[in-house]
């Protein structure tokens, strides 16, 4: 049990946070031939959009509706109606995120009832799904606005009853937005071919702190189960840094098909990957009765056990023995690095669900977590296996890593600075990932994605660690060192371990 | 800020746009058809690079938090601007009227932590909503602490980018510009008559060290730069900017109420220019010493534009080979729009297209001159137009800002970084040879091949680019 210290500060200094609309578009990002709207003024939009855009090196689809003076004071609904028209003109979206900022919080937007008002007023546009989600940018962080808007997408498509179910009412907003497409269900009525009453398919609601690349991992090792995994959202389809045929595509071209919301209640089960997603999770239960397996990270030995365990247990069949080897490669990974992790001191910044998963990799090794920051607070936190988590900033990061002589901290491209004023390496992971290329490919999860990160915490901690002890010169020495070139060798003695540059 | 402030701001008499019929010449943006940036952005960016000042963002947490740490412009002292403060609102603050407070102690926070030359305090769309006073709590807490606590009326939602520049301009002319008088400067032993000119160069970011390509030309013509607005400057600097005898608005008509502002005060008159190309360079210096009307410095500007020309066109002289006949699509906001046309085709670069969305009349007047009658202006460039034209004029490079660096890469077309977020600097005779060279680093890449054909399994087809 962790206890949880509040921010005290009335400064937030070189902060950690991100907004909830940020994780909200990221979410939205997750679907397929979709685009993220903010409610608000260009620049939530703009800045929102950069920060994609460095973490993935790819176009990033976002709009905005454009506030100016007048309608913030008097009233953006018309700005909101004018910006879905044209979204939903241009770009012939499946689905468009309808979100909201500080500034239209703060005004007291309706979005709901604005949304009404656009499918009476534009009936063409009935084809493109819309999902509004409340995403104040003074409360929450990146992973709030992820889940909220992920809950609000099965509020929003998943059917009450499975619609294969005999004599099942359609789910209102499917029956009313009439003529929908479902390519991916008529792929997956193979699903009553394999086997009837035994699905394939694999629900998996995918937290804010899965990359792409663990996204990968993961889809490939539910797949070894023959299972069919569903994602969602599915990050790894569309932010996976792919190169399509085509030159300019303004909406995403990849993520999780609409029509995928529709097949959930058909699955053998749902796994959720991340605490801050537990309540997404209830309420795709609540509409389908799908059996729920919880998983707060994939970090680390014991977690991806269970991971396994359950799958095996869906799918009724053994464990592959790529995985067993898998399994055997990690252990071998613990041996060889407990020397440097174990007692290693750490310092981690990170969003709940990631800290969470570092946090318990770390502890599962021995090492010491001197100093653990998050940026909103989270049920969750609680549960660590910590002392204290501190809700703030990577200011406070670098005063607690600093008083407790970390040897190694963790966080985003932010936390570069406070590396080298503290001298010590850093090992990024989260959002924003700007300085380095590929880190939204980088697998953390499963066996492999354990033993890789454990290689390179012993390897960022090896050109740092001074465990030797120190050259003593004797009075009496007759080695006279100081005649031949001084200061031979010294350079290569301190070089940087090439965590940073 | 009163709706007549920002309309005295939008209508800048010193700006050509303000002859067309949208003021500031940013037409309105469209809902869900919009790019660019908020005032508040704006305003940031044309402050931020002040570096020994406390930069706080009064709102939640999206303005600073999405936003800190992202630009190239640098220090050569401190880097307190570096650090990301703001007072990330809550629910609470918002709904019970708290931010107030929240920011008056936390400006205490930052000068107890970081001794700051002085603390500037940036609204936001929901603090300007709430009403924040934020002129009487900044004032309240300079008597308090005696620092300088300057105000930044800069919310989102009043504008475009452009006017948060000039909003940003307006409160350093207000609030800064005349608190302090400059020291002499140096008298040079070896010429104790040598007459040194104060200068400024408003609108130079410093992005990627531009300012330090061409700093030391201003040194050795005597020319003491007594603040660059904003590229690596210190507070100090900005207070004495009244005592410039001339002023250069570089590259970006953003801030000419500075220019117009401290000509009419102060007397200083000024001039646009850019440092972008070997013929700007030198038109730069010229103008400088036909404004401070000094002899001897004509003189020995001259000199050096002999010297430094000769100098760098025998450098370009094997660039200029590699880049003959190389077609680039230009896309680029006002001042550069011809600029850096003038700079591309100095190295024998030909320049199919260049964008004008943010171009006057005056610069689309220049482009002609520099491109022919026939030049195509781009007005609109979105993302698919751009490709589009790219293709019909078979451009074999995209000349951007960072906003378009993956429009042309997806299409696999090379491209180059021009604006803001570019990691090299193009300024000044030696920036020639950056540019050059960051040039033929993209278009002489053996890459362009290997991405453009279609896997060997595959039945062949068009691909694009």
């Amino acid at each position: 049990m962790a206890e949880i210290v509040k921010r005290s500060k009335p400064l937030s200094v070189s902060p950690l946070k991100s907004s909830q609309p940020l994780g909200a578009s990221l979410a939205i990002l997750g679907l397929n031939r979709a685009i993220p709207l903010l409610h608000g003024a260009q620049g939530c939009t703009a800045f929102a959009k950069v920060f994609l855009v460095r973490h993935f090196r790819e176009p990033i689809p976002l709009q905005t509706s454009a506030l100016d003076p007048i309608s913030s004071i008097m009233g953006a609904d018309d700005n909101l109606l004018a910006g879905l028209r044209t979204v939903c003109e241009k770009h012939r979206p499946a689905a468009v995120g309808l979100l909201t900022t500080g500034l239209t919080e703060a005004q007291g937007t309706d979005i709901q009832r604005v949304l009404k008002a656009f499918r009476e007023g534009y009936p063409e546009f009935q084809a493109t799904r819309i999902v509004p989600v409340n995403t104040p940018d003074f409360s929450g962080s990146l992973e709030s606005g992820f889940a909220a808007t992920v809950k609000a997408m099965l509020a929003e498509w998943v059917p009450l009853t499975p619609p294969n179910h005999p004599g099942a009412a359609r789910h209102p907003s499917l029956a009313k937005e009439g003529n929908l497409h479902l390519p991916w269900t008529s792929s997956l009525a193979a699903g009553e071919s394999w086997g009837g009453g035994h699905p394939r398919q694999i629900n998996v609601l995918c937290g804010s702190s899965l990359t792409p690349g663990d996204l990968e991992a993961l889809r490939e090792l539910i797949e070894r189960f023959d299972l069919h995994p569903v994602f969602i959202p599915d990050l790894a389809d569309s932010l996976d840094g792919h190169l399509d045929a085509e030159d300019y595509q303004p909406l995403t071209t990849g993520g999780t098909p609409l029509a995928a919301f529709a097949t959930l209640g058909n699955a053998a089960a749902t796994l959720v990957i991340g605490a801050s997603l537990y309540p997404a999770a209830d309420l795709l239960h609540e509409r389908t009765g799908t059996p729920v397996h919880r998983f707060p990270h994939l970090f680390g030995l014991d977690a991806t056990d269970r991971l396994v365990m359950t799958l095996a247990g869906i799918a009724g069949q053994a464990v592959p023995a790529r995985l067993v080897r898998q399994r055997a490669q990690l252990q071998d990974a613990m041996l060889d690095t407990h020397f440097l992790l174990g007692r290693a001191r750490v310092a981690i910044a990170a969003e709940p669900d990631l800290l969470h998963g570092f946090s318990q990799l770390l502890a599962d090794m021995g090492a010491e977590i001197v100093a653990a920051v998050a940026p909103t607070t989270a049920p969750i936190l609680a549960q660590l296996p910590l002392v204290q988590v501190h809700i703030g900033d990577l200011d406070d990061l670098e005063t607690l890593a600093w008083e407790r002589e970390a040897e190694l901290i963790i966080g985003n491209s932010h936390a570069l600075d406070i590396a080298q004023r503290l001298d010590i390496p850093l090992l990024r992971a989260g959002y924003p990932l700007h300085d380095q290329f590929g880190g939204y490919q980088r697998a953390w999860i499963g066996y492999r994605g354990a033993r890789q990160a454990l290689f390179d915490l012993a390897n960022a901690l090896l050109g740092h660690a001074e465990h030797a002890v120190a050259p003593y010169h004797s009075i009496y020495s007759l080695k006279a060192d100081d005649r031949r070139e001084a200061g031979h060798g010294v350079a290569q003695a301190s070089a940087d371990s090439g965590w940073r540059h | 800020m009163k709706t007549s402030d920002i309309a005295a701001l939008k209508n800048e008499p010193a700006c050509a746009h303000n002859t067309q019929q949208a003021k500031s010449g940013c037409a309105r943006p469209t809902p869900g058809a919009a790019a660019g940036g908020c005032a508040f952005d704006g305003a940031q960016i044309a402050l931020l690079p002040i570096a020994d000042v406390a930069h706080i963002v009064h709102g939640p947490i999206a303005c600073a938090g999405n936003s800190w740490d992202n630009r190239g412009t640098r220090s050569s002292g401190p880097a307190l601007f570096k650090l990301g403060m703001t007072t990330d609102l809550n629910e609470q603050d918002v709904i019970m009227g708290r931010s107030e407070k929240r920011l008056f102690h936390g400006i205490k926070q930052a000068i107890d932590r970081y001794s700051p030359a002085a603390i500037f305090v940036y609204s936001t769309c929901v603090t300007a909503l709430i009403g924040d006073d934020l002129e009487a709590i900044c004032k309240a807490a300079a008597e308090r602490w005696g620092l300088p606590v300057i105000p930044i009326d800069s919310a989102g939602f009043y504008g475009s980018k452009n006017l948060g520049n000039r909003i940003a301009g307006e409160a350093m002319v207000k609030y800064v510009v005349g608190s302090r008088e400059p020291e002499p400067p140096p008298v040079d032993p070896a010429r104790p008559s040598f007459k040194v000119h104060d200068i400024n160069l408003i609108g130079e970011y410093n992005i990627a060290g531009d300012l330090w390509n061409t700093l030391p030309l201003f040194d050795e013509l005597g020319l003491r730069v007594l603040c660059s607005l904003s590229g690596d400057a210190r507070f100090r600097e900005i207070q004495t900017m009244h005592r410039a005898e001339a002023n250069m608005v570089v590259c970006s008509r953003a801030m000419l109420n500075v220019a117009r502002k401290l000509q009419e005060r102060f007397g200083a008159p000024w001039f646009e220019g850019s440092f972008y190309g070997v013929h700007d360079v030198s038109a730069a210096l010229r103008e400088f010493a036909r404004l401070l009307n000094d002899a001897d410095l004509t003189r020995r500007t001259e000199a050096l534009i002999a010297r430094e020309e000769a100098q760098i066109q025998a450098a370009l002289a094997p660039w200029r080979e590699r880049l003959q006949g190389q077609r680039a699509l230009l896309y680029t906001g006002g001042v550069k729009s011809w600029s850096i046309v003038s700079a591309l085709q100095e190295l024998g670069v030909t320049v199919v297209a260049t964008g004008t969305k943010k171009s006057t009349e005056e610069d689309k007047a220049r482009i002609r001159d520099l491109m022919g009658e026939e030049a195509h202006l781009i007005e609109e460039g979105n993302p698919r137009s751009l490709l589009d034209l790219a293709c019909a004029y078979q451009a074999d490079i995209l000349i951007a800002g960072g906003r378009n660096l993956y429009t042309a890469l997806k299409a696999r077309l090379p491209f180059l970084d021009v604006n803001q977020e570019r990691e090299h600097g193009y300024a000044g005779y030696r920036g020639m040879i950056t540019l050059a060279r960051e040039l033929t680093r993209s278009l002489e890449s053996p890459i362009w091949a290997a991405v453009r054909r279609p896997a060997p399994w595959m039945p062949m087809e068009a691909t694009h680019g």
